[in-house]
């Protein structure tokens, strides 16, 4: 131990630690200021940027002792610059779950205090080792650009009408450091847990002398296997595929796999679990989804073939018709398995309050959560309370749970609190990816470029454990004709066990791999028919009273409107791109510039299931809304545009509310933060909280419909005159003097046997623009500009609208150019390779308003709407510049210039 | 919990040494490879921290060579005013991680890292660096090319230290740059990358050092194309580089991150597109 003193955000410090203790965990840990994030701890990430006498460090990679002397600045740090980048960051939506922001805010303020008024090529510079999950970094760079502008543009409105820009409610801590992320909050004296992981993808494992090797440590507080769960040691997002032990027994079935947990006291050292009893017998692994169909060892003994489960759609006759039709084009896909990367760590914590377990950490569906958690338990339903920490990134994986079994089951057991965060290359390995897929399709049209069929087949690797795969394999055959007029289908999407990682939810459950295979398709037969390629889409797109596949008739059906938006974009892209080729080719230029086009359609909410959201909001007798919110707030505005929609049924301003939970205790169930559904269901559902009060505010006035009203000094008034005094109401026993809770369940019927049914009341559409350049010697992309048109209905919040396109974007460019995790070899954040702030190209989001009548204000879901179409554009792309199909994604440099020169004959 | 068992910080080189030749310390200098290797919050082992030996840190470019001390960080070599035949090393400073990585990570730890996709390695060798290594029995010199000997070995003696990369007089002639490819823009570890210093009189090449990294075990000069360029037109030079040529005198690994075939002929692009740009051809 050393002791060291420097100055923090300006006020001298002294901290004793370990002299090569991270500077990031003596933050944290010990001066209390989690405002620092820790992503990596490798230098991978940047969440940790701090300034260490004004230059950005990550602190994770600074020993304590180096910053002896030395002035140190922290997120939490007042510098006056750093009040005007907070603000800047707001007004411009820069900050979505915030995990990044603070390592942002750091990494710009060293820029600012350099250049004032940077260039935005200094901000990609200054920013470039910090990553974002979240906003495709747009709004990033803006905000940094713009935060110093003289003057200071005003705020934001605050009234937060429905579609009024409002800065998001969340944001104000979210860039001050403040937010409370999974691994920000823990009990103080919590014991810290471990997991013994498999390292072999199949392996029988035997534990040896556990007894023994916890009493040579004095440190260890608990050691825990399978036998020790008291409930149900099986788990999963779909009560009947559970099949997921929290800590498996004799066998793992993925590399990562939990099979021992150890907590331990801090303050008396940290055991060596290299050293932990278990003995390992690895098994021949199932990596290849052919070779598990066809194989005699299943993963599951009840499930032949390995096959988890199976969704088909037929409509007519597909055979036949492609038989007839003019033009038929077909292609073969595959696609790899895509990490989540979200910058934050599975994290959280436990402990025990009377005789309820309490488990705070990082998640997308506290209900389902709560439920897994008390059969695991083996305890009532309300003996588990599940808060949810705000969370740094989700995308479908905090869908699933991740630490929440083995906090819940060491405080269970040792009546203590329990601390866990998993470091980044356990998250890598531990947690689910997005399903690797091989499809193989076929469509056709008439003379006139009208599509006449499609026939779809996918593969989908949904490795050892249900999870989602379930969802993927219903929801892809519904959605595989793309939003299409397509008379005959037959679609099939199989997910099939291996022994990779576990794959789930990822945003669009398994529709972008099938979009990619039929959008290539689109431009395939455009070209056969001779028709231009948006065109040849408008000719196809569904209009209201269409039918899809499953028999559906649509209504609020706007991607016809979505691609007439983007023509006159189409048309300046394609002139574009044909003049710097001319160029390219008069010159002897490397450099082939490519246009490419994608559409996509997307159900919200789950396919043909119940799927209810309750909002509850109440009146206080000081005059305050409060929206019991359970929705979790993910970064993708819930918590923002849920409060507007409810704000703006009552008729009061957003300014008025505030916002309780989530939290099993306090907040009704708003469903899982999945499936696009929450501004559509919960939206649905706040909205009709929100006319309820205010039917009861004007019963109670008798004040008539149109009625505006004002709250202020304990009392609310309306414009006719009238005054209802709070204080003289009685209160409910939840203290409000007037509330409101009401259900929303979207209307859908079941699909039968050939998949034929209305699935969802509500789908959302989009279609996106690249434009890109290739590098024919080096097989390199180079992003020019994406533009992005989609239908939301209803923009409730322009501002967030627009950040999940760009965010969506975003994580599609890493889908189709670079991303592909290897279990073993990319389990970290410098192999696995997620697009930079030099990544994303300019974008342009356009939104598109066809109202539904479902929809709250009209209002559809968008969140995963906008990450389908960007890797078939950008495939589309590439192909209109090289003449190269590409059949394998990521299109890595090396495989797009091993494709250009097969086309080439070299 | 890993601790560090013993943690000196001297505040001299002399002490550093005396350090080094008395315990067998692991160097910590900018922390950007030493952390990265450890899931543990704090380092193990026993930890000699050059943070503040002033010696080590700083380019000196008023002797007869360019002195760089091995603890210089990226970020003061990317913005000290240096010769234009530095360019490469310029460049390839401001493509090592980020801006937080360039701020603490030294030239030194670069090279002692000995990672074969080092981005500071072929500037080096295209510069003719040498290397100056000290331990408390004095100094002694050898080329860079000779220091790393192999992936993540070094010519490092037990008790010594890197305490300078030196750039002697005859290679500051020239222009140079450096080119690097990779799967992403920023945070990349590259596919290949390559230095080129070129001499030009009278319009043609009067001495080319060409150096490739990441496809070879060592980062590595190209002898053979550097001889087929030495006295060719300017406008010609480029044209000389042939991918047989430049596959020839590597050894490229296939990866996460590429084939090696895809290395050897991206590597061949690059260095003739880094040629075209110095000698101002055509570039193909």
């Amino acid at each position: 131990m050393i002791e060291v003193g420097f100055t923090l955000n300006g006020q001298p410090r002294r901290m004793a630690s370990p002299p090569t203790r991270r500077l990031s965990a003596v933050l944290r840990d010990d001066c209390g200021l989690t405002g620092t994030k820790v992503g990596c701890d490798a230098g991978d990430c940047g969440a940790c940027t701090v300034l260490i006498d004004g230059e950005a460090r990550c602190a994770c990679l600074t020993p304590l002792a180096a910053v002896a002397g030395r002035a140190v600045q922290t997120v939490e740090g007042d510098a006056a610059d750093m009040t005007r980048l907070r603000a800047a960051f707001l007004r411009h939506g820069a900050a979505q779950c915030g995990i990044c922001t603070p390592g942002m805010l750091m990494a710009a303020a060293a820029l600012l205090a350099r250049s004032p008024r940077p260039a935005e090529a200094e901000v990609r510079e200054a920013l470039g080792g910090v990553l974002c999950r979240c906003t495709g970094y747009v709004r990033i760079v803006a905000a940094v650009m713009d935060a110093l502008a003289d003057p200071p543009p005003d705020p934001v409105g605050r009234a937060g009408a429905v579609g009024e820009r409002l800065a998001r409610l969340d944001g104000a801590g979210k860039a001050a450091g403040r937010a409370l992320f999974g691994a920000d909050h823990w009990p103080a004296g919590s014991l810290i847990l471990k997991a013994v992981r498999s390292p072999h993808a199949h392996a029988r494992f035997s534990l040896g002398d556990l007894a023994g090797w916890r009493a040579a440590r004095p440190q260890v507080a608990g050691l825990f296997t399978a036998a020790d769960i008291p409930g149900r040691n099986r788990y999963g997002v779909i009560p009947a595929f559970a099949d997921q032990p929290a800590l498996a027994e004799e066998a793992a079935r993925f590399r990562g796999e939990a099979v021992a947990l150890v907590a331990f006291d801090p303050a008396v050292g940290e055991p060596d679990l290299a050293e932990f009893p278990v003995a390992w017998q690895p098994l021949p692994a199932l990596a290849d989804i052919a070779e598990a169909m066809s194989s005699e060892q299943l993963l599951h003994d009840h499930r032949p073939g390995n096959l988890l489960t199976e969704g088909l759609v037929r409509r007519g006759d597909a055979a036949a018709a492609l038989a007839a039709s003019s033009h038929v084009a077909g292609a073969r896909i595959e696609t790899a398995f895509v990490e989540h990367a979200c910058i934050e760590p599975e994290a959280g914590a436990a402990w025990i309050e009377g005789d309820t377990v309490v488990i705070r950490a990082c998640t997308q569906a506290p209900v389902l959560d709560r439920d897994d958690m008390a059969a695991l338990l083996g305890l009532a339903k309300d003996r588990v309370r599940i808060i949810p920490s705000a969370v740094g990134g989700g995308f479908g994986t905090k869908l699933d749970l991740s630490v929440q079994p083995f906090l819940g089951l060491a405080a269970f057991l040792t009546g203590r609190p329990v601390r866990m965060t998993y470091g980044r290359g356990e998250s890598m390995a531990a947690t689910t990816k997005r399903h690797p897929a091989r499809i193989e399709a076929r469509i056709g049209c008439d003379g006139g470029g009208r599509i006449t069929a499609l026939e779809f087949d996918g593969l989908f690797d949904t490795g050892p454990y249900a999870s989602w795969g379930p969802t993927v394999a219903n929801r892809v055959p519904v959605h595989a004709t793309g939003p299409y007029r397509i008379p005959h289908v037959v679609a099939r999407a199989r997910a099939i066990h291996s022994h990779g990682p576990v794959s789930g939810a990822f945003r669009g459950f398994g529709v972008p791999q099938a979009t990619v295979a039929v959008e290539m398709l689109c431009d395939r037969l455009a070209g056969k028919a001779g028709i231009d390629r948006l065109e040849f889409r408008l000719r196809n797109a569904f209009r209201d009273g269409d039918a899809t596949a499953t028999g559906q008739v649509l209504a609020g059906a706007g991607i016809a409107e979505c691609l007439a938006a983007l023509r006159p974009h189409w048309a300046r892209a394609l002139a574009e791109a044909r003049a710097a080729n001319d160029a390219a080719h008069a010159a002897g230029g490397l450099i082939r510039r490519g246009v490419g086009l994608a559409s996509c359609w997307y159900g919200c909410g789950n396919t043909s299931l119940p799927n209810p959201s309750t909002i509850r909001v109440g009146l206080t007798a000081g005059g305050r809304l409060v929206l019991h919110q359970g929705a979790t707030e993910i970064g993708q505005g819930s918590d923002t545009v849920l409060t507007q929609m409810c704000a703006e049924a009552i008729g009061l301003p957003v300014a008025a509310f505030d916002l309780v939970g989530p939290d099993t205790f306090l907040t009704p169930d708003a469903g899982k933060t999945s499936a696009s559904r929450q501004t559509f269901v919960s939206g649905r559902a706040a909205m009709a909280a929100g006319q309820s009060l205010r039917a009861a505010i004007l019963r109670l006035g008798n004040w008539g419909e149109g009625a505006r009203l004002s709250l202020g000094d304990g009392a609310i008034r309306s414009d006719g005159g009238g005054r209802i005094d709070l204080s003289a109401l009685a209160p409910d026993p939840l203290g409000y003097v007037l509330a409101a809770e009401e259900t929303y369940d979207p209307p859908t019927t079941p699909l039968d046997a050939d998949g034929q049914g209305a699935p969802y009341a509500v789908y959302g559409f989009g279609a996106q623009i690249a434009e890109l350049a290739v590098d024919m010697g080096l097989g390199t992309v180079k992003l020019v500009k994406i533009t992005a048109a989609h239908d939301v209905g209803r923009a409730i919040n322009p501002t967030l609208a627009e950040g999940q396109i760009e965010g969506g974007i975003a994580q599609g460019i890493g889908m189709a150019l670079m991303e592909e995790y290897l279990p073993g070899r990319t389990e970290n954040l410098h192999d696995y390779l997620i697009p930079t702030i030099g990544d994303v190209p300019e974008i342009e989001p356009i939104l598109v308003e066809v109202p539904h009548p479902e929809g709250p204000f009209g209002a559809k879901g968008l969140g995963e709407h906008v990450l389908i179409p960007t890797a078939p554009a950008i495939l589309n792309a590439i192909t209109d510049a090289t003449g190269v199909v590409p059949s394998r994604l990521p299109v890595l440099p090396h495989r797009l210039l091993a494709a250009i020169r097969e086309r080439a004959g070299r | 919990m890993a601790e560090t068992a013993r943690y000196e910080r001297p505040g001299g080189l002399a002490s550093a040494l005396a350090q080094m030749a008395a315990h067998p310390f692991r160097p910590l200098a900018g922390g950007t490879d030493l952390y990265p290797a450890t899931d543990a919050p704090a380092l193990a082992g026993d930890i000699l921290d050059l943070g503040a030996v002033g010696e080590l840190k700083g380019i000196d470019l008023s002797g007869a060579e360019v002195r760089i001390g091995a603890a210089t960080t990226w970020t003061e070599i990317a913005r000290s005013p240096l010769p234009a035949a530095l360019a490469c090393l310029q460049q390839a400073a401001r493509e090592v991680g980020g801006a937080q990585i360039q701020n603490a990570g030294t030239i030194g730890g670069n090279l002692c890292n000995a990672s074969p996709a080092a981005d500071g390695v072929p500037p080096l060798l295209a510069l003719e660096a040498e290397v100056e290594l000290a331990s408390v029995a004095g100094l002694r010199r050898m080329p860079l090319g000779r220091f790393i000997a192999g992936p993540r070995r070094t010519a490092l003696a037990p008790g010594e230290l890197l305490a300078a990369v030196l750039i002697p007089r005859a290679a500051l002639s020239g222009h140079s740059r450096f080119a690097k490819l990779g799967a992403r823009t920023y945070l990349v570890i590259s596919i290949a990358s390559v230095a080129v210093r070129l001499v030009e009189r009278e319009g043609r090449v009067a001495g080319v050092s060409i150096a490739v990294g990441a496809c070879s075990p060592v980062a590595r000069r190209l002898p053979q194309i550097e001889a087929a360029l030495d006295g060719a037109p300017l406008a010609a030079a480029a044209g000389l580089v042939r991918d047989g040529d430049v596959a020839a005198a590597l050894a490229p690994i296939g990866d996460v991150r590429a084939s090696a075939a895809y290395r050897a002929s991206a590597a061949a692009e690059l260095v003739r597109r880094t040629v075209a740009d110095l000698a101002g051809g055509p570039r193909r």
